[in-house]
């Protein structure tokens, strides 16, 4: 279809209204880390004077530095840990005849329709009794394993031509040899996607990380966040923006970066 | 061999299952059993009480204004956030050149933690110096108390998380968009097709599947919605904004009420079930018709 130049302006101009009206809380939150408490206090959205001090506080008097330290061992954990069990899970499921396979599939895919708010109070149980709260292995081991990663790299797996296994069963290859040098680097893609999927949703985790923490000793960033606006910082917006502008880049780099495998990935393991 | 083969495969799924079973499946049933029981304040089982934790629940005002609010929040946040993110999926399947930016734009809630989203919100709604005090202002309509209204703090929690899904729905709806074969349009253009029947004839019965599972999820996602509620008004004013989840949480941590929470944990998971199934069967249904 012919685009005529108005339309194509018309275009521009509505995708620029949307881009800023979506933006605008993440626009308006720079804005105020960036303002000192008085031009806030004035009703200033913009800032009178620009300051960077609200960002020198965060650093200075919080602890966020060190919550983000915590949410990035965490994630970084647990990212491992999911990539290596669906690996290990989905190359059985794909590539091994055994016995019970289907019902093993079918109470891994079960595990998704059971929500983890619905498991909290007797896996606080568990770590309280194991005394680990406060520590890194209670917020990472109950999620180490992953039946969304194991699904969809179980399908990535699938999709690998036949005779790619023929051809290393003739050469004599080993399990092990075959899925370093045949299916990890074959399933890139899939792996890369999962890995970062699992690291943002291991990042942006709010409710068990609240559950299994009552102090500051592995506290995430988003715990710290979510103090700050309970405290008497409350009130201080340019502070607690700064703060909140510091959270939200790791992740918005993994959505820039990692924005063309997620729209492939993560579609292409569930919908058929 | 074969015998070789079972082994080896239990060993590569022996993490998995070791690590669902304690962490996914003990629980699960722990909860199930915890929901007849009386407890005491750490937690632990006094007697069991078969299913009056249930009738106690479906007979408390709270529980009863609980399950309505997060009704009506489930079903408006997955009704705008589907069609809004379809909307914007459209908008950015143009080749207009530089669409790319907008695309990562209209994506990027997709990264946006709950924490983050609803302390920028937060401010979105405070009373005088936030953003929509000052559209009212301007127009000059009385100033809203947002978070402490009871419609207006639901509204605000549903704006929140429509915000936050977006991102997610409207990237894999871009997918679904662009995967349509463009010599459909093309034969529309000859037949002199309108706008409106491009898109309810060709765009929207191609896309059909992947807006059934948009739809799917974040009606799941939206059941277990917590950190806005935690944040942005606490489950108040007066229990108004107490979803499923909030009101588990603060049952079971905060009154130490762990059969009541376990029951409430019981009918959120009954809930999420009942969704997966009917998922299941509608998507056999399809397949099946497909293949006649």
């Amino acid at each position: 279809m012919q685009i005529s130049p108005i339309h194509k302006y018309g275009q521009y101009i509505l995708l620029t209204i949307v881009t800023l009206l979506l933006m605008l809380p993440v626009l308006l939150g720079i804005s105020l880390s960036f303002s000192t408490s008085e031009s806030i206090a004035q009703g200033h959205l913009i800032p009178d004077k620009f300051v960077i001090t609200n960002y020198i506080d965060v650093v200075k008097d919080t602890n966020m530095l060190k919550f983000l330290a915590h949410s990035f061992i965490v994630s970084s954990v647990v990212m491992v840990g999911q990539v290596l069990l669906s690996i290990l899970a989905a190359y059985a499921f794909v590539f091994i005849d055994f016995k019970f396979k289907k019902t093993a599939f079918i109470i891994l895919l079960s595990t998704m329709m059971l929500p983890f708010e619905s498991q909290i109070i007797p896996n606080f149980n568990i770590m309280r009794d194991l005394n680990l709260l406060n520590t890194y292995s209670a917020m990472a081991l109950p999620f180490l394993a992953s039946a969304f990663g194991t699904f969809m790299l179980k399908t990535s797996f699938e999709q690998m031509p036949a005779e790619l296994r023929q051809l290393s069963e003739i050469e004599g290859l080993s399990h092990f040899q075959f899925l370093r040098m045949v299916v990890m680097p074959y399933c890139k893609i899939s792996l890369i996607t999962f890995a970062l999927y699992s690291f943002l949703t291991n990042w942006n985790m709010y409710l068990w990380p609240l559950i299994s923490t009552d102090n500051d000793k592995v506290r995430t960033a988003q715990i710290g966040l979510r103090q700050m606006r309970a405290q008497d910082t409350a009130s201080n917006w340019g502070l607690i923006m700064a703060a909140t502008i510091i959270v939200v880049i790791p992740t918005l780099l993994i959505i820039f970066l990692g924005q063309k495998y997620f729209k492939n990935g993560l579609t292409s393991g569930v919908i058929k | 061999m074969h015998k070789r083969q079972n082994l080896l495969a239990f060993g590569l799924l022996f993490p998995s299952i070791l690590v669902l079973g304690t962490f996914v499946f003990y629980p699960m049933i722990k909860t199930f059993w915890l929901s007849t029981q009386t407890t005491d304040l750490m937690g632990n089982p006094i007697n069991s009480v078969g299913f009056k934790n249930f009738t106690n629940l479906f007979n408390s005002e709270i529980f009863r204004t609980s399950i309505t609010v997060t009704l009506i929040f489930v079903l408006v946040t997955t009704v705008v956030t589907v069609v809004l993110a379809y909307w914007l999926a459209i908008l950015a399947s143009s080749k207009l050149k530089g669409i790319g930016f907008f695309r990562t734009i209209f994506s990027a809630t997709m990264g946006i933690s709950v924490t983050v989203a609803s302390i920028l919100w937060l401010f979105m709604f405070n009373p005088q110096i936030g953003m929509f005090s000052r559209i009212l202002a301007f127009l000059h309509l009385p100033d809203i108390n947002w978070l402490s209204d009871p419609v207006w703090a639901l509204v605000a929690i549903i704006g929140t998380t429509v915000w936050m899904n977006l991102g997610f729905s409207f990237l894999i709806l871009l997918g679904a968009v662009q995967a349509i074969p463009e010599d459909l349009y093309q034969v529309a253009d000859l037949n002199g097709a309108s706008k409106w029947l491009r898109l309810t004839k060709i765009t929207l019965p191609a896309t059909e599947p992947t807006v059934f599972f948009v739809t799917v999820v974040t009606l799941i996602n939206a059941f277990q919605t917590f950190g806005q509620v935690d944040i942005l008004t606490a489950g108040g004013p007066d229990y108004h904004t107490n979803l499923l989840v909030y009101s588990i949480y603060q049952d079971a941590f905060v009154n130490h009420a762990v059969g009541r929470a376990s029951a409430e944990s019981v009918v959120l998971t009954v809930i999420i079930m009942v969704v997966t199934f009917i998922q299941f069967y509608l998507n056999k249904r399809k397949a099946a018709r497909y293949a006649d």
